[in-house]
């Protein structure tokens, strides 16, 4: 990825200044449930004040048509209208607070967004600074505030590798408990343990804390009968917020059902491989290429881990090995298809079907351009390789009602069953 | 207790209807129930189950509930339920059992089931109308009842292309047919096929629709029109299509059926009728403030209002000169006359019911029956949709631009206003006022359009006229909240709403806030309601309902203008303009009541054969010899010779490219097709000269149109992409029938790098379609075709990847030097448009014209997806060139966006060099669903205006009506010759 170097940008808008890390708060929007308390957590450890926005209220979807362009994607519209929201709820003081989005710098819309939230603040919040979450160098400047050093990168993987496997067994667990409540209690027991491992030394010794938690989700009382399992895959945004989603998950748990949605880790090792197959397959090395290539290959070696202990500990369903998402993909798809979530909707809807969790339900945001693509495009080729797969695709936008969201799951879980029996 | 009898119930509870079916364990319907509910959903239910209980007094029923608006109810009464496709396919299994396809057409939803090859159930996603409400929307629109419209449609001699994607669209498409005067029975039937041609592409996606089809569901089972229009669209001989008896009941048929396997305990029909009866459905509406507290409010709330009226005079007793004006609005049909101050003499205001022609003669004659002798109509002026037709048939003296006319009409009223929003039964229009000339006008977009009709649908739906229904609304005690989008989607908020009980009165209120704020933060895209202005004049017929009127006050925070004319403020300011005009010249044009008495006129379709766009025009003939052709893209299709050509880059540009070809190799190693769409509309140059210079003939797929779309519908898997991304999958069957060696169409992450951007991305639709066409098209396969990732910055990269694509053709060695000539000829090409453009702009500045710039992307170069936008141009006298052709004449403005596509760097660099050119300015053309236009067209918009331009934005679809883009690019001159 190129990016144009200007010596002095001109700029608009206020940055997060070092003088800041001490007197704002960075907000960020509503997103991963689990890993961003782990995230805002290795935050804190550098030294910076953050909040996770909660709101759900009707005003976060108002706030966001009345500041961006209708048309654009509803995760931008809702990222923005939270802040928005945030901001004129009094609950803030605008002079105090800073807004967080992440920007990957890919071609799709996404990496406007931050222009965007920055557009709406101009008339009423223009002192509110905007941080660019990214890994690429966008928006460097030696003024900005806001530095990620490597070491606080690789923290920041490990923390939604944590939740990744958190949020895996509390799914596993949730559908399934006898004592109502017993699971969530479990999480958020181990949110506070995970939080305090990532503040230490010991936090890369992964193996360990797994075997603690295995061990400590596997005494949840659980009913044995097996549970329709219901693949969640999608745009990123609407794949994991329950603001995007309506509580999607929920809505799956409260049908009976176990969901079951890809981990994080899957997504930055899906960003990472991507940086290297570019440069393979267009012959464009760059300085950063090798970086990228052994930051691949270190965290594949941590999925291998996580697969690997799952397994031998024997109690819970472990997640599909990334190289093989990877290599059963190109059936379909090339893996030059990079921008938005590219080949790895494809590939995650394979490998469910292949797994055994046939029904899937792919999360777009109205009008999604990547997901024309990667998601409608591809369903009829997983069909074919996979005739059992039973996929839905369910548009999310402002316009589109819960009701009808949940009749077309009700139909694709119709299907389910039946094919069940 | 006696020996009862045990039976299975079944309950269907729709967006529309709600039905029962009672049955034997065998599955025997021994009762069957079919009722509207009109929003009252537990009421109708409870009724019909009182029928049960009374003709069944001593049976018990195993029960299940299905239904899209039957899930709550379900739930609340604790009745097992299920979805109602899924429904659908145990009663087919049951009694259909070697069907195939089924499919449904229900009141808002259009489902479709394949049982053979792979059992599939398919339901249309949010984006849909072509439903049962849909063809409801459809009749109203014509004044006539749904059995009068299927009546009419048996009776049709021809169909038209409708757009069929969404019921708005085909608003769209119907309008300026029937203001042209296309039979009512042809454009019935025209419906029809829309809604097939809408089933077919939303349902079926790519999956054939063959062997005995079974069609359910209301409209299907009660409008023999629609039946046909499926029967024949499909190609389905008689054999094959099954239209069951019960079709209307039928999923509640499968409802009882489902009760019947998941052993439902058995309970009497008075126990069922007790738990609906309790059910106390969830309600988590959220609703708002009420419109009035009180009537003393509302009382003083009219009379503020009623001070903006008109002075009347008396048609019979006025004696002097008058003016006429005529507004042929979309749906309706409005006349005035005023006297020489301004008074009203006469006015009318009704729906055309398709014939505006027809309406307005009849008025126009009892004008003439009615008025003093010494009366004098000493000129007159239309305007609206229906102006051309209207003009050329009775001889109107003048045409004015619609914006125009609400502008004159809008300063009678408010001589300093600044802001006008016109809401009317199709259109929301605004625009600024800025130094006595419109400055920015804002049209809905095709996909929120039919405001004010939707009101009147829905009143009509509830069982309500439009009066009664939104005067209810007025003390709604808890108005819903049914958000602010495209009315497709008000439909199921609304349905949602009755689902949670909300009341008529509060569904009323909620929908006039609604298309308020559809208004302002949708089409004016307003940030804070004080950006409108200060002096705001709304008008148009939607505004005469006062809770609209109110809502707006309230939402904009600002008291405002509403004249008491105000649905006809179009028609008084043209009124006001043919007095304007007139003050000096002699004598009026318009028909005389002698010729009225006589007039009368035929229409007839012909297709044009001026060139290959075959446009199928309407030609209307006048009694009195007169002609009028409309479905015309161009002038030649209406009999016109131009004097001079007007320098078109378009048209340049096109032709060049689809007469590249033109020199192939004799003995060719194979023969490659290129399907012309996205990106080749740039690259041809590039990939021509590679291919002819390797020893490979190359052959276009040829020119786009719509029965090249129609041909690669069946492929398409998303509905919802761009149409220049849509129309590829009939490219691609036009070069499979041109028995092709191989197709190639490459995947580009990244574009031509463009000076001054932070990247060089492709939108991920001309990236990767190729991706999804292989995937989707059973006819493509490795052996033939080649899509490979290339990036075509690098030269390095290019030959490496032709090199192996090709390999077995053995072109090893030739590959370097046939990649550099590639690289000259785009470089040429690109000069080329250059240079041409320059001598476009220097032509017309030496005769005088002005320029537009077309700026969209270069496949807007095809004219099945511009719509022929650039002659339209060209016909009010304005030069046209590209935004490429342009690009590098323009420096990089200061940009608040990521610029990272090249092809939308360019829309800001053109923006750029227009606002250093005094006579030129730029048109924006852009394809609907095109997410990453959300994101250039406010930032072009800004480059604009920043420096005084006008903004003007054109939205493209499959829809062929140029109606909307004439009032903007007509407005657009008005105001840079202002």
């Amino acid at each position: 990825m190129e990016t144009k170097k200007t010596e002095k940008p001109e700029r608009d808008y206020p940055i997060f200044t070092v003088a800041m890390k001490e007197t704002h708060t960075i907000l960020i929007p509503t997103m991963l449930q689990i890993h961003f308390q782990l995230l805002i957590n290795v935050f804190k450890f550098y030294g910076y004040k953050a909040e996770i926005l909660q709101s759900e209220s009707k005003k976060v979807i108002e706030e966001g048509l009345k500041n961006v362009h209708n048309d654009t994607c509803y995760p931008a519209l809702l990222c923005i209208g939270q802040f928005m929201e945030a901001l004129k709820s009094g609950k803030y003081d605008p002079n105090k607070v800073a807004l967080m989005l992440p920007q990957t710098g890919g071609g799709c819309r996404a990496s406007n967004y931050i222009y965007l939230l920055r557009k709406a603040l101009k008339d009423t919040f223009p002192q509110v600074p905007v941080i660019s979450l990214n890994f690429v160098g966008l928006e460097k400047d030696p003024e900005n505030g806001w530095q990620t050093p490597m070491p606080m990168i690789i923290r920041m993987i490990y923390a939604m590798i944590y939740g990744d496997m958190l949020q895996t067994l509390y799914n596993q667990c949730r559908a399934y408990e006898l004592v109502k409540g017993t699971s969530e209690k479990m999480l958020n027991h181990w949110i506070k343990k995970a939080n305090k491992i990532l503040c230490t030394k010991d936090y890369p010794n992964t193996k360990k804390y797994y075997e603690l938690m295995l061990n400590d989700f596997a005494k949840i009382q659980r009913s044995q009968v097996p549970k329709i399992r219901v693949g969640i895959v999608g745009e990123i945004y609407v794949k994991y917020s329950p603001l995007g989603n309506n509580h999607l998950e929920d809505f799956l748990i409260s049908e009976g059902c176990e969901p079951v949605v890809p981990s994080m880790l899957e997504f930055i090792l899906y960003y990472l491989v991507n940086k290297v197959h570019e440069a393979k397959l267009y012959g464009n090395y760059k300085a950063t290429t090798p970086i990228f290539q052994g930051l691949y290959q270190f965290f594949l070696a941590e999925q291998k881990k996580v697969v690997h202990v799952m397994r031998t500990h024997g109690v819970f369903i472990p997640p599909h090995e990334f190289e093989h998402l990877l290599n059963s993909v190109k059936q379909y798809i090339n893996l030059g298809v990079t921008m938005g979530e590219g080949w790895l909707i494809p590939a995650e809807m394979g490998a469910l079907a292949e797994s055994g969790t046939e029904n899937i339900i792919c999360t777009q945001p109205f009008g999604c351009l990547p997901n024309h693509i990667i998601a409608k495009g591809m369903s009829r080729a997983v069909k074919e390789r996979y005739p059992n797969a039973n996929i839905i695709a369910i548009d999310y936008d402002p316009g589109a009602t819960r009701v009808n969201q949940e009749n077309r799951i009700k139909l694709m879980l119709a299907n389910a069953r039946s094919s069940q029996k | 207790m006696q020996n009862t009898n045990i039976y299975t119930l079944g309950i269907d509870v729709g967006s529309t209807t709600v039905k029962t079916v009672v049955c034997t364990e065998s599955g025997e319907i021994l009762h069957s129930d079919y009722e509207r509910h009109f929003s009252k959903v537990k009421e109708t239910v409870i009724q019909q189950l009182q029928e049960i209980a009374e003709k069944f007094p001593n049976a018990r029923f195993r029960s299940s509930m299905t239904g899209s608006a039957g899930l709550g109810l379900a739930n609340a009464a604790e009745i097992s339920f299920v979805q109602e496709v899924h429904a659908a396919f145990l009663a087919v299994k049951k009694t259909f059992p070697d069907t195939d396809v089924v499919i449904e057409l229900g009141g808002e939803d259009a489902k479709m089931i394949f049982l053979t090859g792979g059992v599939e159930q398919r339901m249309n996603g949010s984006c849909a109308g072509g439903t049962g409400a849909f063809i409801d929307q459809m009749a109203t629109l014509l004044g006539i009842t749904v059995q009068e419209l299927d009546e009419a449609a048996l009776k049709a001699k021809r169909t038209y292309p409708i757009a069929s994607r969404c019921g708005v669209f085909a608003k769209s498409d119907i309008q300026p047919l029937l203001n042209q005067g296309a039979s009512r029975e042809d454009v019935a039937a025209s419906i029809f096929k829309a809604v097939v041609d809408q089933t077919v592409a939303g349902l079926a996606q790519g999956r054939e629709i063959k062997g005995k089809v079974l069609f359910l569901g209301g409209p299907l089972s009660f409008q023999k029109g629609l039946r046909k229009a499926f029967v024949q669209g499909l190609g389905l001989s008689e054999g094959n299509a099954i239209f069951p008896e019960h079709a209307p009941v039928f999923v509640a048929l499968g409802s009882a059926l489902y009760a019947l396997e998941s052993k439902d305990s058995p309970k009497t029909a008075e126990l069922l009728l007790q738990k609906v009866q309790k059910a106390k459905v969830r309600s988590d509406v959220m609703t708002g403030e009420k419109l009035f507290s009180s009537r003393e409010e509302y009382a003083q709330f009219v009379e503020r209002h009623k001070q903006c009226d008109l002075r009347y005079a008396d048609l019979r007793t006025y004696e002097g000169n008058a003016y006429l004006g005529i507004d042929s609005g979309s749906t309706t049909t409005k006349l005035v006359l005023i006297t020489e101050n301004g008074e009203l003499l006469y006015s009318h205001y009704s729906p055309n019911e398709g014939q505006p022609l027809d309406k307005i003669a009849e008025r126009l004659k009892q004008i003439y029956e009615d008025k003093n002798e010494n009366l004098h109509i000493k000129a007159s002026a239309v305007t609206g949709y229906g102006e051309d037709l209207i003009r050329a048939g009775l001889s109107v003296d003048y045409g004015i631009v619609e914006t125009v006319a609400h502008f004159k009409a809008a300063a009678f009223f408010c001589p300093n206003v600044d802001f006008i929003i016109d809401i009317g039964g199709q259109d929301i229009k605004c625009f600024k006022i800025k130094n006595g000339a419109i400055d920015s006008i804002m049209l809905n977009e095709a996909c929120s359009s039919g405001c004010g009709s939707f009101i009147q649908t829905f009143a009509m739906a509830l069982g309500y006229d439009i009066g009664e229904f939104s005067q209810m609304g007025l003390f709604a005690e808890h108005p819903v909240e049914l958000g602010s989008r495209c009315t497709v989607f008000m439909n199921s908020s609304v349905k949602q709403a009755q689902k949670d009980g909300a009341t008529v009165e509060d569904i009323s209120a909620g929908l006039s806030s609604s298309i308020i704020k559809n208004a302002i933060y949708k089409v004016i895209r307003a940030r804070s309601t004080d950006e409108l202005g200060k002096n705001i004049v709304v008008q148009g017929g939607t505004f005469l309902n006062d809770a609209v009127l109110r809502c707006f006050e309230r939402e904009i925070g600002r008291q405002v203008i509403r004249p008491a004319i105000s649905g006809l403020m179009g028609a008084f300011g043209a009124a006001l303009y043919a007095k304007q005009q007139q003050e000096e010249n002699g004598e009026t044009t318009l028909i005389s009541p002698e010729a009225l008495e006589k007039f009368s006129y035929t229409s007839r379709n012909i297709r044009c054969g001026g060139c290959t766009a075959n446009c199928l025009l309407n030609v209307i003939k006048f009694s009195d010899g007169g002609k009028f052709i409309s479905g015309n893209r161009c002038e030649k299709g209406a009999g016109v010779k131009r004097e001079t050509e007007v320098p078109d880059l378009y048209d340049y540009k096109y032709h060049y490219l689809m007469n590249l070809v033109k020199k192939n190799p004799k003995h060719p190693k194979a023969v490659i097709g290129i399907p012309m769409v996205l990106n080749y509309y740039e690259l041809l140059p590039f990939w021509y000269t590679l291919f002819t210079k390797l020893g490979f003939s190359v052959v276009l797929s040829g020119e786009s149109n719509r029965k090249m779309y129609f041909k690669g519908q069946h492929t398409i898997p998303s509905d919802t992409v761009c149409y220049p991304a849509k129309i590829a999958h009939g490219h691609i069957e036009a070069l499979l029938e041109k028995n092709v060696d191989l197709i190639f169409w490459s995947c580009m992450t990244y574009n031509l790098k463009e000076p001054n951007t932070d990247n060089q991305f492709n939108c991920p639709v001309v990236a990767y379609y190729p991706e999804l066409m292989k995937a989707n098209h059973s006819g493509l396969t490795e052996e033939n075709f080649f899509n490979p990732y290339l990036d075509i910055n690098s030269r390095k990269n290019v030959i490496q990847v032709i090199r192996k694509t090709f390999k077995k053709y053995n072109i090893y060695r030739e590959v370097p030097a046939a990649v550099d000539s590639a690289y000259q000829a785009l470089a040429d090409y690109r000069k080329l448009v250059m240079y041409k453009a320059k001598e476009i702009i220097s032509q017309a500045r030496a005769e005088g014209r002005k320029i537009i710039v077309l700026a969209g992307r270069p496949y807007h170069l095809d004219e099945e997806i511009n719509h022929g936008i650039h002659k339209l141009i060209t016909s009010l006298g304005l030069a046209v060139v590209s935004e490429d052709s342009v690009a590098m004449f323009g420096k990089m403005p200061h940009l608040h966006v990521y610029n990272q596509w090249t092809y939308h760097s360019r829309l800001y660099r053109a923006a750029q060099y227009v606002t250093t050119q005094p006579d030129m300015q730029l048109v924006q053309l852009v394809s609907f669903g095109c997410g990453i236009d959300a994101i250039t067209t406010d930032e072009v918009r800004s480059i604009l205006e920043s420096s005084g331009k006008l903004y003007t934005q054109l939205k493209i679809d499959e829809i062929t009506n140029l109606g909307a883009a004439k009032i903007r690019l007509r407005s657009l001159l008005a105001a840079m010759n202002a």
